[in-house]
């Protein structure tokens, strides 16, 4: 457990040097959460209310979801493990004792939280800044989409480590990315919230992993009786469901793979 | 295959030596490019599954658009076909840019490599060897579907087609490419002063396409504006579409502006031309 706080320590010191490219992050992110808000908006003052959303609503969810962006990576870069698969040095990462699958996570768990607290909150500040949220005024609803945002960035890490570790049998992990780049966000519901889809189609996205990774945060923060139980906890269960299932997975798929690894010495 | 620079060259009359000035950097662009076709080529699956890749993320934009506009009707007095030909209009003139200056955004992280430092001392334009940098038809996967939808959506508008409109939207295509492309580089000559701004970069270049895929009225007054006479987006699809559909600007703006396309297209290739001097000239090794 030590040598995790550790790595985890490292993780998130590893990522605070580049402040210039945080800055920058930020700014993007609250551009493009202002494109999209915008959009939203013109689309709200057609019709006020879609699916159980509004204006507002609507508008909160870009943001939380351009706020998760950083601390996702939904849209990349991989874990340096797809890497490390593809040029062999994953051999010195298995010769540590510690599992490789614990070792990530620690590692990746310390660059989120350092996105949330310097690429996400100030992200958010810049949306509520700039246009109407709909934020919750129960402190303990705030307490809760902190724990589901944890649990998005679980879930985010747990597909991440997936795309990387199916590297053992592909070799080259790229390919893996080249897709989900892409379509992760739409099935997050970070291109367009989950609600404005097609009532079917919403329905089966929702219980999908990709959407515990922004839709459902972004229902938990603004308290929808949308999520899956009919309210905020069933939201968090079906986060947490997912979270453990994909570790799970992970951790059975690197067993899998470890014992089929082949290092060439020299 | 190529006719040598030298050929050019060697002739005395004066026009053939500024026509050969003018088409030096397009042959030599031609020439790095085919290279790293030919490379990509030597693994056709992997070229081809990218390519796929790059059509879902399009379609996956499009279907943002249509479920926009399917909710909403009208936006800003733009039906669904007129709003796709918007959005296929800015997705084809930023897809067009992007497969051959795209590359320039690089520029941060061949400067920390020093790769940009070979490149100076080669005899070719650094501009062109930057842009031309691993050159990959995969980007087509963005193109060829922008314009599909944009073929789709001028098939289905409600526009006499004068010859004079069939003229002027290939004119008016090809300015914005040549915008998109300008704004690569300008915000490219970014990472000489700054390391790390590429992401910040990027809320120009990508921002501006997610911003021009829908009319620009949506954003209200002042946006149109700086839109306009700042950065001039508004030349890629929304003056443009107003053009073509003969629709008097919602906002009020000057009605010549929709001419003007070329016009700008020509001052923001020299404005980034400039910049990319200036910035070159500024440049200073990591000396790594």
């Amino acid at each position: 457990m030590r040598v995790h706080c550790a790595v985890y320590a490292l993780g998130l010191r590893r990522y605070s040097t580049y402040r210039a490219a945080t800055v920058a992050g930020v700014f993007t992110n609250a551009v493009f959460g202002a494109i999209n808000a915008m959009v939203l908006l013109a689309l709200f003052a057609a019709r006020p209310e879609i699916n159980g959303y509004d204006a507002t609503d609507a508008v909160t969810q870009v943001f939380v979801a351009q706020a998760l962006l950083a601390p996702l990576a939904i849209m990349g870069p991989a874990l340096d493990l797809s890497e490390r698969i593809r040029t062999g040095a994953v051999g010195v990462d298995l010769l540590r004792p510690v599992p490789l699958l614990g070792w990530t996570l620690a590692q990746d768990m310390g660059r989120a939280t350092f996105d949330l607290a310097f690429r996400s909150a100030p992200t958010f500040a810049v949306g509520a800044l700039l246009f109407t949220l709909a934020l919750p005024g129960d402190p303990v609803r705030w307490l809760l989409t902190l724990l589901s945002f944890a649990l998005a960035v679980v879930v985010g890490f747990a597909l991440r480590y997936l795309y990387s570790v199916v590297g053992f049998w592909l070799m080259d992990t790229r390919g893996v990315w080249a897709v989900m780049g892409p379509a992760g966000p739409v099935l997050a519901g970070m291109l367009l919230p989950l609600t404005l889809f097609p009532t079917g189609v919403a329905d089966v996205l929702r219980y999908l992993p990709w959407a515990s990774m922004v839709q459902i945060p972004a229902e938990v923060f603004l308290g929808k009786d949308s999520l899956p139980g009919g309210g905020v906890f069933g939201g968090l269960a079906l986060q947490a469901g997912w979270a453990v299932a994909l570790l799970s997975l992970a951790a059975w798929l690197t067993g899998r793979a470890t014992r089929r690894v082949v290092v060439q010495g020299g | 295959m190529v006719e040598t620079p030298t050929r050019v060259r060697a002739t005395g009359n004066p026009l053939v030596h500024a026509a050969g000035a003018v088409l030096r950097p397009v042959q030599d662009y031609h020439r790095l490019a085919w290279i790293w076709v030919r490379a990509f080529a030597q693994y056709p699956a992997s070229l081809l599954l990218m390519s796929l890749a790059v059509t879902v993320s399009v379609l996956a934009q499009v279907g943002a658009v249509v479920i926009v506009f399917g909710h909403a009707g009208t936006l800003a007095g733009f039906t669904v076909y007129e709003g796709l030909m918007v959005f296929g209009l800015a997705a084809s003139a930023f897809g067009v840019a992007d497969m051959f200056m795209g590359a320039v955004e690089r520029l941060g992280s061949h400067i920390r490599a020093g790769s940009f430092d070979a490149m100076l001392v080669r005899p070719v334009s650094p501009l062109v060897q930057l842009a031309a940098d691993e050159f990959s038809p995969r980007r087509l996967g963005k193109v060829v579907p922008a314009l599909v939808v944009l073929g789709i959506a001028l098939a289905n508008i409600d526009v006499e087609w004068t010859p004079g409109r069939v003229l002027l939207l290939p004119v008016m295509m090809l300015s914005g490419v040549l915008i998109c492309g300008a704004i690569w580089v300008a915000t490219a000559c970014l990472q000489f002063f700054v390391a790390n701004a590429r992401e910040a970069a990027n809320s120009l270049t990508y921002g501006g396409q997610a911003l021009s895929e829908y009319p620009l009225a949506i954003y209200g007054r002042e946006i149109v504006r700086s839109v306009t006479y700042v950065v001039p987006l508004a030349f890629i699809s929304w003056q443009p579409a107003l053009l073509v559909l003969d629709r008097p600007d919602p906002l009020g703006m000057p009605e010549a502006l929709r001419h003007a396309g070329p016009v700008i297209a020509v001052l923001a290739c020299t404005g980034a031309a400039l910049l990319w001097r200036f910035g070159l000239r500024h440049y200073r090794s990591t000396g790594s």
